[in-house]
């Protein structure tokens, strides 16, 4: 039998920000790592981004040598306790699991999770300071963004003996995973352990530097920069485009997200970031970002619904997530369509209307089209507009820096190799791909390592 | 963490700091600003660069104290840490020499069109200041402004000093001699004051900028919170301006937008 992770109760948790899932305890731990086939030719490997030894690490935690294990997977991921708790497995390693086929694969996930927590619960056995600089090469390499991709690809390097300066320009690393993804799903002690992990391997991290701004792709050349990895996410938040939604009240999710996780804002005034709801929220979208959103909004005490356009099925949220948010009484308004918001003479929100959808013909991504029922108009009463519908790539860098060419939908423009259209310029993550996956940053920022060592060494040959 | 340098009491709720921030300081041009986080669990909030020196490695940060941080900022010292800034942020305006032009602030917003009216003169323009605060007690900045306009107008709304009226007073009494010459106005202040500056300068279609300061979280473009319409289009103010065409600009929507967290505001500051 596949083992549960233990969950926070909903009626508990709706109540604090602390984490959902508990993880596995030992016994479950070793339970589970007994039903792993330890495949000679392990499938689930060939699911992980960046190709962790799966089996492997979990034989040694059937041995019982959870520090191992954990070294094991760190050989491949910078940063599994991370993984292991975001990643969507059910489509990676999980979904090549042999055992998947009868629908109850092995929990790689909660077994990640269990061997990187061995961290946090022993602190003093520190892992990371086991490493040091192989070389004395004082080769500069800049990586600039501290999402997931930027840390891994400034781990990598640092290891590969690079000096590696990590550029941040908010004030608290970690991109998205600081910023968006809620203390409930990913606390915030464990990414700032990560982060820690990255640091000590060598990595020098600034934070407050908006390159771009502070110092330009130039300038980093210009002071010995050797290569540059550009891993600047994609954070620029996506409106609806109708009547209202200038109205005070509506927020994009990345500023609500903003103002709770990384400015604490459901901590003030202990903290003194702000956030202004009414009581009835509603949030629009049907993705990863909306569920965070709705559920934050829960754990605040609001009444909270989710307008999505389609059905549950075409959401492209995880299953899980949906579940949880289920649990935790979130309603659902699916096929509608939000046309406009209304408010009233103070500018504040009092109202959205929307329009009752039905599905059509598929359409370029093979999901089936919500077109409009004639008529159906009607107003939700809410007072307050969480917009989750998505994020573009950051154009600031793309702007201010002309010849680095882009696509038509913002992405910045790389070759296989990674690099962009300027020379030594490499760039990975979402903002070449648009939003994706914590562990497709991470396998982008891994290539981009190997390609950056490459080409520093070509470069060092042809002198 | 940036260090205080000096402090300065310009005026009553107002302060100057200059603060070692060597990477801001060599990079910065008029127009633009800062985000800052006094301390540790503290809100991001942005300030106009009221001036900068990139060979000492500092800037100024110019503030009136209008709520719980700027009352905090208020409170540092020579000596002093700030955890975080970021910057320089922002289109720089843009300088070119143009010919006659006047430069308006009002209130704090003296220290934001500061560094504009100099960069303005050193493009060897003709610059008319026309600086305003609520009375003589608030008005900051005069000698410097003195210094870099070829002529200066001070008012009062209570006539302690200069004329007694609004700087759109003196404006109109500019533009009613000879509206001819002037080329640009510039305009830095609350948001009724830049309004009231647009509507003077509409009917003349004199062009018109203006800097505005919705409220704002990253200032990198990421959350949207400083979103405003100008000429029907929302734009992000962190990274599409500050500057923007004041005859464009919603000024009605900026003013209830910035309103947004007045009750929070008023929470935290009554926490003794
Ligand atoms: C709310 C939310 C929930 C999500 N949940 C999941 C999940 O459960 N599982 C999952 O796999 N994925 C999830 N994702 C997606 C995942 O977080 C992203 O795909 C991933 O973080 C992308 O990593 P990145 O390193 O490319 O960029 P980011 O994580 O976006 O990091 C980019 C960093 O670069 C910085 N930066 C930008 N411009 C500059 C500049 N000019 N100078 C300096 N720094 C700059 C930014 O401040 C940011 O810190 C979620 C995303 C969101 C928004
Ligand atoms: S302040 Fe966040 S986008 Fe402008």
């Amino acid at each position: 039998m596949r083992q549960k992770v233990r969950q926070q109760l909903p009626e508990e948790r709706i109540k604090n920000f602390q984490e959902v899932s508990l993880g596995f305890s030992d016994e479950q731990a070793i339970a589970e790592a007994k039903r792993c086939l330890q495949c000679k030719q392990p499938k689930c490997v060939q699911g992980c981004p960046v190709g962790i030894d799966i089996p492997g690490f979990i034989n040694l935690i059937l041995q019982g040598k959870r520090r191992d294990a954990l070294l094991k997977i760190r050989e491949k991921n910078n940063l599994p306790a991370i993984c292991g708790r975001v990643c969507p497995q059910e489509y990676q390693c999980e979904s090549e699991c042999v055992l998947s086929k009868k629908n109850i694969p092995i929990n790689i996930g909660a077994l990640e999770r269990y061997a990187a927590d061995y961290e946090l619960l022993y602190p003093s056995v520190s892992i990371s300071s086991s490493y040091k600089l192989q070389s004395e090469s004082k080769q500069k390499i800049v990586v600039v963004g501290s999402g997931p991709a930027g840390l891994t690809a400034a781990a990598d390097l640092a290891k590969m003996g690079y000096y590696v300066l990590l550029f941040e320009s908010l004030h608290i690393a970690g991109g998205v995973l600081s910023y968006g993804i809620p203390e409930f799903r990913l606390p915030k002690t464990i990414v700032r352990r990560e982060v820690d992990y990255v640091r000590s391997v060598g990595v020098e991290l600034c934070t407050d530097v908006l390159i771009g701004r502070t110092l330009t792709i130039d300038d980093l050349f210009t002071q010995g920069a050797q290569a540059i990895f550009l891993a600047v996410g994609a954070g620029l938040p996506q409106f609806l485009g109708i009547p209202g939604e200038n109205l005070k009240g509506v927020f994009s999710a990345n500023e609500f997200l903003t103002r709770v996780n990384l400015m604490k804002a459901y901590r003030f005034p202990e903290y003194a970031t702000p956030i202004n709801l009414g009581d009835k929220v509603v949030v629009i979208g049907g993705g990863n970002v909306a569920f965070d959103c709705a559920r934050v909004a829960i754990r605040l005490g609001k009444d909270t619904q989710l307008v999505y356009r389609r059905t549950e099925n075409e959401m492209p949220a995880r299953k899980e997530e949906i579940e949880n948010a289920r649990a935790e009484s979130l309603k659902f308004r699916l096929l509608t369509q939000p046309i406009s918001i209304l408010g009233d003479k103070n500018g504040s929100v009092c109202g959205l209307e929307c329009i009752k959808m039905q599905l059509g013909q598929p359409d370029d991504s093979g999901r089936r089209r919500p077109v409009p029922i004639k008529d159906s108009n009607f107003v939700l009463d809410i007072d307050t507009v969480i917009v989750a519908i998505g994020q573009r790539p950051n154009p600031l860098i793309s702007k201010v820096t002309p010849q680095l060419k882009t696509n038509p939908n913002g992405t910045i423009w790389v070759d296989d190799n990674l690099m962009t259209s300027l020379p030594g310029v490499f760039a990975g993550g979402d903002i070449i791909t648009g939003a994706d996956t914590v562990i497709s940053a991470m396998g982008a920022g891994k290539k981009a390592a190997t390609q950056i060592d490459k080409f520093i060494k070509t470069k060092r040959e042809s002198l | 963490m940036f260090r205080v340098i000096s402090k300065v009491k310009l005026a009553t709720q107002i302060t100057k700091l200059e603060i070692e921030a060597p990477l801001i300081a060599r990079k910065a041009q008029a127009g633009q600003f800062v985000v800052l986080v006094s301390d540790e669990k503290g809100e991001r909030i942005p300030l106009t660069l009221a001036d900068w020196d990139g060979s000492k490695g500092t800037i100024t940060l110019i503030f009136q104290e209008v709520g719980f941080t700027t009352s905090k900022l208020s409170a540092k010292e020579a000596g002093d840490w700030i955890e975080h800034i970021l910057g320089p942020l922002g289109h720089p305006t843009e300088i070119r020499n143009i010919g006659r032009i006047i430069c308006i602030g009002g209130g704090v917003g003296i220290a934001e069109v500061y560094p504009i009216t100099r960069a303005f003169r050193k493009a060897a323009n003709e610059v008319i200041g026309i600086i305003g605060a609520r009375s003589r007690e608030l008005l900051i900045l005069e000698k410097e402004m003195r210094q870099v306009c070829n002529e200066l107008y001070i008012s009062t709304d209570d006539g302690s000093y200069g004329r007694r009226g609004f700087v759109t007073e003196v404006l109109k009494e500019i533009l009613n001699t000879d509206k001819t010459l002037v080329k640009l106005v510039y305009a830095v202040g609350p948001v009724i004051m830049m309004r009231a500056v647009s509507e003077v300068t509409r009917p003349l279609e004199i062009k018109t900028l203006v800097s505005l300061n919705p409220i704002m979280v990253d200032a990198t473009g990421m959350c949207g919170a400083c979103r405003c319409t100008v000429g029907g289009e929302v734009k992000f103010a962190c990274v599409d301006g500050p500057d923007f065409d004041a005859h464009q600009v919603n000024f009605q929507e900026l003013e209830k937008r910035i309103n947004q967290f007045k009750t929070q505001e008023q929470i935290i500051r009554d926490i003794p």
